[in-house]
């Protein structure tokens, strides 16, 4: 069973409080991997929130693609953090030979254009570097989105933090809102790209648990639309429902719920919107999870939220300060990162329950 | 010597033969009043016999004549091994016996195509059976107890619109229908197929009808009951139970200008509507109801004089899968204000995919449900030549029509479901289940009822006599003396705990996939130990 875990704050704070948070739940995952996605970034990425960021790692050949391809399509380089390891002999890491996160401007024809439209072109930009690296077997690129980095890799997260000095602490790198998860993917091989969190256009994902509907999902989402891609992990169909409902179907949040785990047909009658909600439950048939997990997504405009499965077999629990908001599998990692809150108001989110965290941290539930 | 010809037929070319102990017998008349075919006779033995009486020899003759059963030598009468006779022979001294090596197949074509009802004698291996539910949750994805867990067992049958067609409006957060969407009703994942009145005798179909009320009605399973080609009776067209009957239009349209006629009498919607091009126990050859069971009722019902009925091959006037959207689908379709689903049924060919295709994307989003029969089932009357060598098996058609839905991302926008040889081994819901994660949204059973009635008939030439009238379970015949062997509340209880039963297997296969709702096309938890099979299906191969 997997641990996830995920802090929102009034205040940036550095990737280690994450650490902090799920290593107490090290016996729930295995060291295999560490991968977060932050949002909302501070320190050296304040005066560049509105330009595309690009994560990814990569050999040198695989740097020197990603420049070549970037140039021809007219993105300017406008800041780059290349991050200098430290490492020391005994780390339990299968790091790539480079790291790079950089900050570029849009196409100078693309920078009057919608946001929308822009959105749509970051996306095609990040599935083209995927493909090239991908077919190259040079590299993997996780994120290219404004105000969004993520890290990904191989091996113990102690370790993984101590390569990337994450334990400093020293002010560069800060973020409002990290979704993070201290294990690699256990169904299949390990891959990068199978690690949570997931990112498409916005919107961050971490899964704990199964999905035992993931061939119906998979098979379905492909043709949904063109970012939906990898499949590297049964857990990447929470994400793309969660796209396709809120980005592409436009439907409110609390919709989402009813997608993947639609109330049984004998409830639905009862329910007043009952049109409505068997509408959606036989067109989106395919998108529905069966088994048990807890999900917790970030949203493009900075709303972070929980759910889980209909039987509720995976745990959750949400506590709060005054400037903070952490989600995690486990009230251990809580009461590591927050041991004075007031723990009788932590929420155990229920089976037909979401909780979406808004950006003032003022904590909405409600019943599917 | 008796004198015959070569030519002549006897019992050892006959594929069942009496097998009768005249020392046992009591003359009791029972077996002869019984045999439906006229297969035994009574008829008298000349008994010679040489004694002695003394210690030395001394012969005496002693000439005897003694009643006894015997076996009719001839191929209208040909014993179709039933069994009825030894049923009710009190003193087991009566019994047909398998004789493998006949000729009847050879001396049967006299008078034209062998006709007869019944499943294929052929075609008896079944894809269903080598594969296996491979895939268990154990640890991470725990399984769930099928007594103990809800499940939510429905599926879908109407057309099903794609998310972004959905006619909804956002209005205060919240979505709301702004006009109606084509109807869909969530059933029973079990459908009982399509046998006529006139192919069942009225008890049978009764005993159906009633099995099928019960489950809905007592058991909270809404199994929904195709009515067959032909009509049903003014009064439960009448009657509140139509709910639970999918009327049925088949190429002979027979029955339908009753139900027309009946359409502003109606309390409630019928659940659907089966348009049948094709069946697969006798695809492209139409249906076929036998003079001899064309009874006064079902000339009624149908109105029809007493003649053999023929079902062409195909809809009159069909010309192609777009005309037959227009006028057979929008018609029936207005015909019911556009509240009941109208699905189509084809037999499985090899053109079951083009005729899905051409489903999935007709513009009028009209079809309500693919209905595919593969040639493994049937009951009723066929020519023994189209059930025993034309038609397709089920299974990798239900596949390859899912299949060509994900290609596409349509899949689940026209219901798929799935029959012929469902339940063909006694195990439907293991068969419902494969097919289900092979694609099919549900699946229909005919023959597996007819048989918890009491039917004999099976895949390996036993009874089978479904076309003659003379079925001796009365369950496919007209005679009003035969029906009467029907107890007709005894078959409909055998119906319910049948599905009952089937229900809770159907939890038992769910429960360890970790599924509660149906898994349609999660063919990942299937495996096979069949190489060839694996491959076809996109299945794990394992050995």
């Amino acid at each position: 069973m997997c641990r996830i875990g995920s802090i929102k704050s009034k205040v940036a704070f550095s990737p280690s409080k994450a650490l902090y948070l799920m290593l107490p739940q090290q016996e729930g995952h295995d060291n295999s991997g560490f991968a977060m996605v932050m949002q909302d970034l501070y320190g050296i990425f304040t005066p560049y929130k509105d330009k595309p960021l690009l994560s990814l790692a990569c050999t040198q050949r695989g740097a020197q693609m990603v420049e070549d391809f970037m140039d021809s399509h007219n993105f300017e380089q406008v800041s780059e953090w290349i991050p200098v390891p430290n490492d020391q002999p005994g780390l339990d890491i299968k790091a790539m030979p480079y790291y790079i996160f950089r900050n570029y401007d849009y196409p100078e024809y693309y920078r009057d254009k919608p946001m929308s439209e822009k959105e749509e072109l970051l996306l095609d930009i990040r599935l083209k570097l995927r493909q090239i690296l991908e077919n190259a077997d040079e590299g993997y690129v996780y994120s290219f989105w404004p105000d969004v980095l993520t890290l990904k890799e191989i091996g113990d997260p102690r370790d993984i933090a101590t390569y990337f000095r994450l334990w400093d602490d020293n002010g560069c790198l800060m973020a409002k809102s990290i979704v993070v998860q201290c294990r690699q993917n256990t169904n299949y091989d390990i891959v990068r790209y199978a690690a949570h969190p997931f990112f498409l256009q916005g919107y961050t994902l971490c899964a704990n648990g199964e999905n035992t509907f993931y061939t119906k999902n998979k098979e379905f989402q492909k043709s949904l639309h063109r970012g939906y891609v990898g499949f590297e992990s049964d857990s990447q169909n929470f994400l793309y429902t969660l796209h396709y409902v809120l980005h592409e179907l436009k439907w409110p949040i609390k919709y989402y719920k009813d997608v993947i785990t639609p109330l049984p047909f004998a409830e639905i009658e009862q329910r007043e919107d009952k049109d409505v909600l068997k509408a959606i439950r036989q067109s989106l048939a395919h998108l529905e999870i069966n088994g048990p997990n807890t999900i917790i997504a970030n949203l493009p405009d900075g709303r972070m939220l929980t759910c889980c499965d209909s039987k509720k077999l995976r745990p959750v629990v949400v506590g709060r300060t005054d400037t903070t908001v952490a989600i995690s599998s486990e009230v251990c990692g809580l009461n590591e990162i927050m041991p004075d809150r007031d723990m009788t108001k932590d929420i155990y989110p229920n089976e037909r329950e979401v909780v979406v965290i808004d950006n003032d941290l003022e904590v909405q539930r409600w019943k599917q | 010597m008796e004198a015959i010809k070569i030519q002549d037929i006897g019992k050892a070319d006959l594929k069942w033969n009496i097998e009768y102990i005249a020392e046992r017998c009591t003359m009791c008349g029972s077996c002869i009043s019984t045999c439906t075919i006229g297969a035994i006779q009574a008829g008298v033995m000349r008994v010679d016999k040489i004694y002695s009486e003394d210690i030395k020899p001394n012969p005496l003759h002693s000439h005897k004549t003694i009643p006894v059963i015997k076996q009719v030598k001839n191929i209208a009468n040909a014993c179709i091994g039933c069994g009825m006779c030894e049923k009710v022979c009190p003193n087991n001294a009566i019994k047909p016996v398998r004789n493998y090596d006949n000729r009847q197949t050879l001396l049967s074509r006299d008078d034209g195509p062998i006709k007869r009802g019944g499943r294929t004698n052929l075609n008896a291996q079944r894809t269903l059976d080598h594969i296996i539910v491979g895939r268990i949750s154990q640890m991470t994805d725990p399984a769930l107890d099928s007594q103990r867990h809800t499940f939510d067992i429905r599926a879908p049958f109407g057309r099903v619109l794609p998310a972004k067609s959905l006619p909804f409006t956002l209005k205060d957060g919240k979505l709301t229908m702004a006009h109606k969407a084509p109807p869909v009703r969530w059933i029973y994942p079990l459908i009982f197929s399509d046998m006529s009145i006139g192919a069942l005798s009225t008890r049978a179909w009764e005993a159906v009808a009633m099995a099928t009320a019960y489950l809905n009605e007592k058991c909270g399973l809404p199994v929904r009951m195709s009515s067959g080609e032909g009509g049903m009776p003014s009064k439960l067209l009448e009657s509140e139970q139509l709910k639970y009957m999918i009327l049925q239009i088949a190429s002979g349209h027979f029955g339908w200008n009753r139900i027309i006629k009946a359409l502003p009498k109606m309390k409630v919607d019928p659940a659907g509507v089966l348009i049948k091009i094709g069946q697969g126990a006798k695809p492209g050859d139409g249906g076929l109801l036998q003079a001899a069971k064309v009874a006064e009722h079902v000339q009624a019902i149908r109105g029809v004089p007493k003649a053999t009925l023929s079902s062409p091959p195909n809809h009159q006037g069909l010309y192609s899968i777009e005309e037959s959207v227009q006028k057979m689908h929008l018609s029936l379709n207005a015909a019911f204000g556009f509240r009941v689903p109208v699905a189509i049924k084809c037999a499985a060919s090899a053109t079951s995919v083009s005729v899905y295709n051409n489903l999935l994307r007709d513009p009028y989003q009209i079809c309500g449900g693919f209905f595919i029969d593969g040639i493994q089932g049937g009951t009723g009357a066929a020519n023994e030549i189209s059930l025993d060598h034309t038609g397709h098996p089920i299974v990798s058609k239900i596949r390859d029509c899912y299949l060509a839905a994900v290609r596409q991302g349509l899949q689940g926008q026209i219901p798929l479901y799935g029959g012929g040889g469902i339940g063909m081994t006694g195990n439907a819901a293991a068969d419902a289940f494969k097919m289900i994660c092979l694609g099919a949204n549900g699946v229909f059973i005919g023959r597996l009822l007819t048989q918890l009635l009491g039917c004999v008939g099976n895949e390996h030439g036993r009874c089978n006599a479904c076309n003659t009238g003379k079925c001796p379970t009365g369950i496919c015949t007209q005679d009003p003396r035969l029906v009467k062997r029907l107890d007709v509340d005894r078959g409909a209880q055998k119906i319910v705990d049948y599905v009952l039963t089937f229900d809770k297997e159907l939890r038992k296969l769910m429960a360890p996939i970790g599924n509660s709702s149906l898994p349609v096309g999660r063919s990942d938890a299937l495996v096979s130990t069949d190489k060839a099979i694996a491959e076809q299906l996109g299945i794990q191969y394992v050995c």
